[in-house]
């Protein structure tokens, strides 16, 4: 394994992130979890009425590449729909996977500096817990 | 100065790495590898079956490892050693059909907080069975439990006390004799889950003053997949058996059965005389080496671990300040970076150590902690590994971006 995934992006979203906390206004709340690990985090979005994400937070413990994971997806998705929020989810989990293109990763921004995760099948898991718990969260809300 | 005993672990050669993770699992020597491999080559049958030559250098084979157990940790006579799959079958299996059988409604377990999940699990659910009450045993930041403790948790309805006797994240030993002596005057008995003080410490069960004894023999370099209970012979005797199945009879008709003499009335099914006979040479290999030798590699190690993370004022170590009392097992955190970033950096020069619960949560609450890393060490391991894991600790803060 190499250390390429602990660079400045990561570990700036890791030590200072900017979305820790909470939102006071947020329309849907949802926990994700890695029992193995015990990382927990608590994830916040504010949709507004049109399906765009207004906002978001999280909140929780984890290590470097859970938080700095979910830190740099709420900085990706705010400001986008809905469908465009779980197209970045799927791209992402497609990078995971080894197959994302040059087009792809482009679009993923910061997120593609975890790239290197698909190398590090111990901690898949970590990268994608906040991905997963938004993709949860946003499917949930269409079938309200 | 490296350890003269690597080179009987073909792992170090074949797939090198700075193993420090064995309180988890440890490494296995040639003698283990090549005495699974000559059991299936020349004495493979179903043992206590057959009654051909083969089947009868089986049983042999098992039965002579029984009598190598027995031997080793002081039993009364082989038919008090059960094989099982592994610690965690064992402590079952005395919650299944000891803690259901014979405690009663009112009675109280008591057991401590530092438990691996194998020893706090099945004590939760023969409590909640039973109607009994489970009470936890605190330890002091050191992994101390202190008379007073003692005193007020361990009541005259106290009838069963299940302990560690070394902690797998603390590496302390706790105080078995004195638990002993206070259950045995309840009329109670003293479990022991061995996992982590059978490899490391000379263990006589006599000496020890319990009535049960569980461990694994992966964790003492034996293969995986056998694992053993000692219970003192009367206490088996009155039990159930746990499992029912083949070759744990006596005689069975359609309307029931009468169970085989101890120890196969706990052993149902077809057994593991690999796992069984592998262990035996384990257990050889650990005596030729000697627990004097093996526990001073383990506290010039661990002392060595401790005087480099002194210098270190952004990790703390859990547990003792004596590395005398860490039985090899050095459990810490390093502020503002999780264990398993710790675990991950780590691995990248392929040293191995643990990161995480150490399947212990309640401990890691009780003391504050969410996760920590843990190195642990045995019988194989020597400066030179101790050096390359301290020297990639240092980087690690650095690593993840921090400045110091």
């Amino acid at each position: 394994m190499s250390l390429n995934i602990y660079g400045e992006i990561l570990n700036e979203h890791n030590i200072r992130p900017t979305h820790k906390g909470n939102i006071a206004d947020a329309t849907i709340r949802l926990e994700g979890k890695n029992p193995t690990c015990g990382d927990d985090i608590y994830l916040e979005l504010k949709v507004g009425e049109d399906g765009t994400i207004e906002d978001g937070a999280f909140n929780g413990s984890g290590c470097a590449i859970s938080q700095a994971s979910v830190d740099i997806m709420i900085d990706l998705i705010i400001g986008e729909s809905k469908e465009r929020a779980l197209e970045l989810c799927e791209k992402f989990m497609k990078m995971i996977r080894g197959e994302a293109s040059p087009e792809d990763l482009d679009e993923l921004d910061e997120a593609a500096a975890l790239k290197d995760i698909s190398h590090m099948p111990a901690r898949v898991k970590c990268a994608v817990l906040g991905w997963h718990t938004m993709e949860e969260m946003l499917k949930k809300t269409d079938d309200l | 100065m490296s350890n003269i005993l690597k080179k009987d672990f073909p792992v170090f050669e074949k797939a090198p790495c700075v193993y420090l993770d064995s309180a988890a699992t440890a490494q296995r020597p040639y003698v283990v590898i090549d005495a699974v491999k000559e059991f299936y080559e020349t004495m493979n049958a179903n043992p206590l079956r057959g009654l051909y030559e083969l089947s009868m250098a089986a049983t042999q084979a098992y039965e002579e490892a029984r009598e190598c157990v027995a031997d080793f940790i002081g039993a009364g006579s082989p038919g008090e050693i059960i094989f099982t799959r592994n610690a965690t079958e064992s402590l079952n299996l005395v919650a299944y059909s000891y803690a259901l059988n014979f405690l009663k409604e009112g009675d109280e377990i008591v057991t401590t907080v530092m438990e691996h999940h194998s020893n706090m699990l099945p004590w939760q659910m023969a409590a909640e069975k039973i109607g009994a009450k489970l009470i936890y045993l605190e330890p002091g930041e050191d992994g101390t439990i202190t008379e007073e403790e003692m005193d007020r948790k361990i009541s005259p309805k106290c009838k069963l006390i299940a302990a560690a006797h070394v902690s797998n994240v603390l590496g302390c030993i706790n105080p078995i004799k004195e638990l002993a002596d206070r259950v045995h005057k309840n009329g109670g008995v003293m479990v022991v889950d061995g996992a982590q003080s059978v490899p490391h410490m000379e263990v006589d069960v006599k000496e020890l003053g319990a009535d049960f004894l569980a461990f694994s023999g992966h964790k003492l370099m034996g293969p995986f997949g056998i694992g053993v209970l000692w219970a003192k012979r009367e206490l088996l005797e009155a039990m159930p058996p746990f499992l029912r199945g083949g070759e744990m009879i006596e005689y069975v008709s359609l309307d029931g059965a009468t169970w085989a003499e101890l120890p196969h009335k706990f052993e149902a099914g077809t057994v593991n005389p690999s796992g069984a006979y592998g262990l035996m040479k384990a257990i050889g290999y650990l005596k030729d080496v000697g627990f004097d030798r093996i526990r001073k590699i383990e506290d010039e190690l661990t002392a060595r671990i401790f005087d480099a993370f002194s210098e270190m004022e952004y990790i703390h170590i859990l547990g003792s300040d004596d590395p005398k009392k860490h039985t090899g097992i050095v459990s810490f955190t390093i502020d503002g970076v999780h264990p398993h970033d710790i675990s991950s950096i780590l691995d990248s020069e392929n040293v191995d150590i643990r990161a995480g619960h150490h399947c212990a949560q309640p401990l890691m609450e009780y003391l504050g902690v969410m996760n920590t890393a843990r190195a642990s060490l045995y019988l194989y391991n020597d400066e030179e590994d101790v050096d390359a894991f301290v020297n990639m600790i240092r980087k690690v803060r650095g690593i993840m971006g921090y400045e110091s």
